[in-house]
């Protein structure tokens, strides 16, 4: 039973039953600096996640130092 | 979570514009959004020859895309860095802004650093010994001289960068950090041509990086989704994810961060008026091109001491 999210090729399980945004902070990962695709939409932190999901985590952030 | 205009499911949330939308309007609302800051910011007009700074990536290429959706002039400007760190990194990134010229028919400027001056971006760090061992520093001298050359030789009226708010703010935040107050005198949504320097604008100053990603995602936009090797770790990055954790207590924060800096700025309240600060006087005797100090610009000194290194 649980919910897989997928962030730059690694793996993270967490529990069904909680929101997106409830996950992503059980993971460490800041909604901010993602955005979730799930059976390839997007969706959003109140978003339930159920058991089986398989959420991918596409990374924001980009840049260098110039 | 519903959409404001429709009542759909919305596929983008903005909680510092208390805005949800669907897919559908988030593409109508973004591209209206940038028409409106074109105009705010007097950035450019219909009939202006807009060069477009292209990378491949989300930014950039979703600029493009928004300004030719928007039906203005903009061509596309490709600096190829010679980045290859064992993913080939600047072909890939070539390769999908080519991609992307092509399936809408754009024209698109390429220019090779090492085919024009001899040597890759890292190469050049390398033998220039800047940057402590990474080739960013030089990189950016690089880019802002090329792109600068390019839209002067090729007669745009003006060159546009798809920096996003993040960005900004993250400048902001380590030139705030040092208070580095020519630099923050310099920073804005337009910089006025002057001096043989072109005008160079940001249209998308004022979309978080989530949303220029949302708006890639969405219309479809294959971009480089790997980041530059050289930018792991970078302190742009690292102020990013400090403002991120700000963002996430204090929806709003990284957009008033900006817009509070920018009126400031504009009221004269922030250190002296623009008009008085110093501007670049002298012009690099080699490319003609303006800079701040008296002889060759930084870009050229790189140049000169890679060919007459042994």
């Amino acid at each position: 039973m649980t919910v897989k999210l997928v962030l730059r090729g690694k793996e993270y399980e967490v529990k069904p039953g909680m929101t997106l945004l409830d996950s992503l902070k059980k993971i460490n990962v800041l909604s901010e600096s993602v955005i979730a695709v799930r059976d390839g939409e997007m969706i959003l932190d109140d978003e339930i996640l159920q058991d089986g999901d398989v959420v991918k985590l596409v990374a924001v952030i980009s840049g260098g130092a110039s | 979570m519903k959409c404001r205009t429709c009542g759909a499911k919305a596929a983008v949330n903005m909680r510092q514009h208390k805005l949800a939308l669907c897919k559908e309007h988030f593409l109508d609302w973004l591209p209206n959004q940038t028409a409106r800051f074109i105009k705010k910011y007097r950035m450019f007009g219909p009939d202006e020859k807009i060069l477009v700074a292209v990378s491949g990536g989300k930014d950039s290429l979703s600029l493009w895309d928004i300004l030719h959706r928007l039906g203005y002039n903009a061509d596309g400007l490709y600096l190829g860095l010679g980045i290859d760190e064992g993913i080939a990194y600047s072909n890939e990134s070539r390769r999908l802004t080519e991609q992307f010229a092509r399936q809408h028919k754009l024209k698109l400027h390429i220019v090779d650093i090492q085919a024009e001056y001899g040597h890759s971006i890292p190469v050049l760090a390398a033998l220039t010994h800047r940057g402590q061992n990474r080739p960013c520093s030089v990189c950016g001298v690089a880019k802002r001289h090329e792109m600068n050359r390019i839209a002067r030789d090729l007669g745009y009226d003006v060159l546009a960068t798809g920096h996003n708010l993040d960005d900004e703010a993250a400048v902001l935040f380590g030139n705030t950090l040092s208070w580095q107050a020519d630099f923050l005198l310099r920073q804005g949504p337009v910089l006025p041509e002057h001096d043989g320097l072109a005008r160079k604008v940001k249209p998308l100053c004022r979309f978080y990086e989530k949303e220029m990603a949302a708006y890639a995602l969405l219309r479809g936009i294959e971009y480089m989704y790997e980041e530059c090797p050289f930018s792991t770790g970078s302190t742009s990055i690292y102020y990013k994810e400090l403002l991120n954790r700000l963002e996430a207590d204090r929806p709003g924060a990284k957009l008033a961060f900006y817009l509070k800096f920018l009126e400031a700025r504009a009221s004269g309240q922030l250190f002296i008026q623009p008009e008085d600060a110093p501007q670049a006087m002298y012009h690099c005797p080699s490319c003609g091109q303006p800079t701040q100090y008296e002889g060759k610009c930084s870009f050229c000194r790189i140049i000169e001491k890679v060919q007459t290194e042994p």
